[in-house]
């Protein structure tokens, strides 16, 4: 992918709701990449404002849940006088088709770049199978 | 006095947020090129926060500029995949960004201050003293 284009803007896209929340807020679905190797399968999210300790990452069956938390308690004795945009907490998840290496999981964030590396499980990595 | 208690509830912020979108404080139209990144203006006493989110730009890819009561944030947002991989799904955007927003107030170039935090972008803009509100006396 090029960098030399212009950046555009794409709208916070706000979460549709499956369940309600307990706590009222708005939600925001992160941009995310995914790719796969034959060895892993990577997502790749964007939380702008989600500090390590706020994002938890869950996986049950072949569902994977990722939630991140924004502390807007930084917001405080700020009036805002001109806003472009709305803040609030991430949520996303992700049915998986594949097996996974649950000891495996790995997650990094940099930037406010959430990556997650799902290694997959032995046997479901692809053989190579020497034709004799 | 506050608009609102953060503290409180979220809820609360977003409606304050909403409340102020695209508010006319910023009286003529940002001049420069590009709209990204969208960023959100903050009074916090006598001074102003912009905050804006740039997530995956690292500081190093970042040229901020301030020139009088114009603001400009330039730089590079890159996104790299594996050479091997094959890709599920691309939502995530790349490519160069230059924004100049002027400013309604006068700001203080010396004491503008930024910080760029887990893809957060803050840059503090305080007033210049000659241009902050006096109370006049009633003699």
């Amino acid at each position: 992918m090029s960098d030399a284009q212009e950046l555009a803007v794409r709208e916070k896209q706000e979460l549709a709701k499956k369940e309600e929340k307990t706590i009222p807020g708005r939600y925001f679905v992160p941009a995310a990449d995914i790719f796969e190797t034959e060895e892993a399968l990577t997502v790749i999210m964007e939380m702008p404002g989600v500090e390590k300790k706020d994002v938890s990452v869950a996986l049950e069956d072949d569902s994977l849940r990722v939630d991140g938390q924004i502390d807007f308690s930084k917001y405080q004795g700020m009036e805002p006088v001109y806003t472009e945009y709305n803040v609030g907490h991430y949520a996303r998840g992700f049915s998986l088709s594949g097996k996974i290496d649950r000891e495996g999981i790995s997650a990094q964030l940099d930037d406010g770049v959430l990556t997650l590396t799902l290694p997959k499980a032995k046997e479901s990595t692809p053989r190579r199978i020497a034709i004799k | 006095m506050a608009l609102f208690d953060p503290l409180n509830s979220l809820l609360g912020l977003q409606d304050a947020l909403e409340a102020f979108r695209k508010s006319g404080w910023l009286q003529s139209s940002p001049s420069g090129s590009g709209s990204y990144p969208p960023f959100n203006i903050f009074r916090k006493g006598d001074d102003y926060v912009l905050i804006a989110e740039i997530p995956g730009v690292s500081k190093t890819d970042l040229d901020l500029q301030v020139k009088g009561r114009t603001v400009r944030l330039a730089g590079t947002k890159a996104v790299k995949y594996p050479e091997k991989a094959s890709l599920h799904r691309r939502e995530r955007l790349a490519g160069r960004f230059d924004r100049s927003v002027t400013l309604p107030i006068e700001i203080d170039p010396d004491g503008v201050k930024a910080e760029c935090r887990d893809g957060i972008l803050a840059l503090s803009l305080p007033r210049a003293e000659r241009d902050k509100p006096r109370s006049i006396k009633i003699g």
